[in-house]
């Protein structure tokens, strides 16, 4: 009965061959390790962002009087309501938590390089995505730190010569962040955003389908195949990887759960304190920082303090803080080295990764206190190394002594 | 452009600077345990009795805080509810905004999520630190929040106190400590367990949440334990013949 309902489906939809393509003969190497947890676990969080997003929509309000009331009202009024807002928010820094440890897997093992070039640059576009829908979505509660958040970040945009003042007023749609901005957030946040996220994922994945999985050597599995035309060194997408995610995925809800039920502000690095005060255009909260997935970007902008060449530092601070995310595109370019995998590289990309690890988080940690003192002194070095890394890269990727490459995965 | 920059000079404005005008008293801890249903429900009685008069905690409804600090309706309507007609209703407070900030220069903030917005060590500081104004008779500062517009509501049940300011080495001048001079219905030991109290049902207040979800979340985690434990062992089991 049941072949003969497939066999039905068959002849009107490739049911079986999407199943082999992309899960029962979809061979991925053998050797993957704890890095590849976060690509599956950053598909998880999609799918929970979405589903509670929905709920918390059939509640919310997206009015300016009434959104801050209406997420207590979720909070309080709405069975499971609270579960479902903590599930969202911390979903939110949990998305950036596994798609940051899943770029960075990418900077290990050289998976932005040829020929997985798209993958990475699809990735990225995935990324300015999920920094638009995050920063929209932080607006919706209607806390005092959303309001002041956003005004500063569309201020950035008064920055642009000629055309800011306009688009920044295009973009909130007021002189000030208004109803008319919540309003608009709101409906780019649950429908066009996600539209985007959920359509990129997918060419994502078809991209990656296309050339097939890289892994902890970096070397290419296909160059060896059996009698049956099967990767040696690769095993079944399912049911190895899907029984494998498995286990990181239940790791993964254990920490994810812990921050629900135990500290779901997370001390105020998920759920900031003054946002808890409803917007008030008349009262700035004592210090206004973004959460904490932007401040390295955040750190970047306030390191430029001097005008340079006719240009204000403001405006070299919006520059290179949209330089620090277009030059992840340009990665698979900038690296010149014959080999993909830190395995094989020498100590010369050993340290420039390492040091643009230290200076990422450290950015990420200045840019939550004021720019004085030591503070600025940190961001403004590990801005320096934060571009050195890429700017230097052509150089040392070339220069840096190379390991050989085993023909097989080990 | 401009007021872009202003914003980033705001932000740069230290809270360390607000803090130290707090003078040199020292935050006591508090124990603050939402479990302690007695304690919730002591609070809940000076929470309506002396706060919910000027202040709203207008994201609430009283039938729910009964339910969950174990009244009946009737107890609630009865004891608990002066401002509304139906036990269903929101926290509200029938002071118009317009009319308090006439009298106190700013309306009183609702109260519902103060706990989480300020902290419940702010709370119970600031609610026993509040001073008699010598500088300006008859009216009251507190040390926690200078200047604040708010008058010791409880002052019949703490007393009165005045602040003893000592000259610090840089020339600064901070409250060294307080000396009571017209005591309340209550000793210090009274006082700072009845802040407590109130601090806790802020506290609760703010998060009715918390009442069920540490207890859901041990059952969720011990779930999530034994569930690892099978998926350890399947993913084991097929791998045995990639090793």
């Amino acid at each position: 009965m049941m072949q003969k309902v497939l066999a039905w489906i068959d002849v009107r939809f490739p049911l079986t061959k999407v199943w082999e393509e992309h899960l029962a003969k979809y061979y991925a190497p053998r050797n993957f390790n704890f890095w590849y947890y976060f690509g599956s676990l950053a598909l998880l969080v999609l799918v929970i962002q979405i589903i509670t997003g929905i709920v918390l929509a059939m509640h919310y309000k997206p009015d300016a009087r009434l959104a801050f009331a209406s997420v207590e009202y979720i909070m309080r009024d709405v069975p499971w309501g609270w579960l479902m807002r903590y599930l969202h928010s911390t979903g939110a820094s949990a998305f950036f938590v596994v798609v940051y440890l899943h770029m960075f897997r990418g900077l290990l093992y050289g998976s932005h390089r040829n020929p997985r070039e798209l993958i990475w640059i699809i990735g990225m576009l995935i990324f300015i995505a999920l920094m638009a829908e995050s920063f929209m979505g932080y607006l919706l509660p209607w806390g005092n730190m959303s309001y002041w958040g956003a005004q500063v970040i569309i201020s950035l945009f008064d920055a642009i010569p000629l055309i800011g003042p306009t688009l920044a007023e295009w973009i909130r749609g007021d002189f000030v962040v208004s109803d008319a901005t919540l309003n608009r957030f709101f409906s780019l946040h649950v429908a066009a955003v996600p539209l985007a996220l959920v359509g990129l994922v997918y060419v994502h994945i078809v991209a990656l389908h296309k050339v097939g999985s890289n892994n902890p050597d970096g070397i290419d599995i296909k160059k060896h195949k059996g009698a049956d035309g099967v990767p040696l060194d690769g095993i079944p997408f399912h049911p190895y990887y899907t029984v494998k995610d498995m286990v990181g995925v239940t790791v993964f809800l254990m920490l994810f759960a812990a921050v629900i039920f135990f500290a779901p502000e997370m001390g105020g690095w998920f759920l900031e304190h003054d946002n808890f005060v409803p917007a008030n255009i008349l009262q700035t909260p004592p210090e206004i920082k973004p959460l904490w997935y932007f401040t390295p970007y955040y750190s970047i902008l306030r390191a430029n303090t001097v005008n340079f060449l006719w240009i204000p530092a403001k405006l070299w601070g919006v520059f290179f803080m949209g330089l620090s995310l277009v030059l992840f595109f340009f990665l698979p370019w900038l690296d010149r080295s014959p080999v993909k995998s830190i395995r094989y590289r020498g100590w010369i990309f050993k340290t420039a990764l390492t040091v643009f690890a230290i200076s990422f988080v450290t950015l990420g940690y200045v840019g939550t206190k004021p720019p004085e003192g030591l503070y600025k002194t940190l961001a403004q070095v590990c801005t320096v190394l934060y571009f050195a890394f890429f700017f230097l890269m052509p150089w040392y990727t070339r220069i840096d002594k190379i390991k050989p490459v085993p023909d097989r995965v080990t | 452009m401009k007021s872009v920059f202003l914003l980033f000079i705001l932000a740069l404005i230290p809270t360390s600077v607000l803090a130290t005008e707090a003078s040199g008293i020292k935050l006591e801890p508090v124990q603050i345990d939402v479990n302690d249903r007695a304690s919730l429900q002591r609070g809940a009685r000076l929470f309506v009795n002396y706060c919910l008069s000027c202040h709203s905690a207008a994201y609430m409804r009283y039938n729910r805080m009964g339910q969950d600090l174990g009244i009946s309706n009737e107890m609630v309507e009865q004891n608990l509810m002066f401002a509304a007609d139906k036990v269903g209703e929101l926290m509200t407070v029938s002071m118009p905004a317009k009319d308090a900030k006439k009298w106190f220069g700013t309306p009183p903030p609702d109260l519902t999520v103060i706990s989480r917005a300020r902290g419940p060590q702010w709370i119970y500081n600031y609610l026993r630190s509040f001073y008699r104004e010598e500088k300006w008779p008859g009216r009251w500062n507190n040390a926690v929040f200078p200047n604040v517009a708010m008058p010791h509501v409880l002052y019949g049940l703490q007393g009165t106190q005045r602040a003893v300011f000592e000259t610090r080495e840089d020339g600064t001048k901070v409250i060294a400590k307080f000396e009571m001079q017209q005591p309340g219905t209550m000793d210090k030991a009274e006082y700072d367990a009845a802040v407590r109290d109130l601090t806790n049902f802020l506290v609760y207040l703010g998060e009715p949440a918390k009442l069920v979800r540490y207890h859901l979340g041990l059952y969720v985690l011990a779930f999530l334990v034994i569930f690892f434990v099978f998926v350890y062992l399947l993913k084991k089991e097929y791998w045995k013949d990639v090793h």
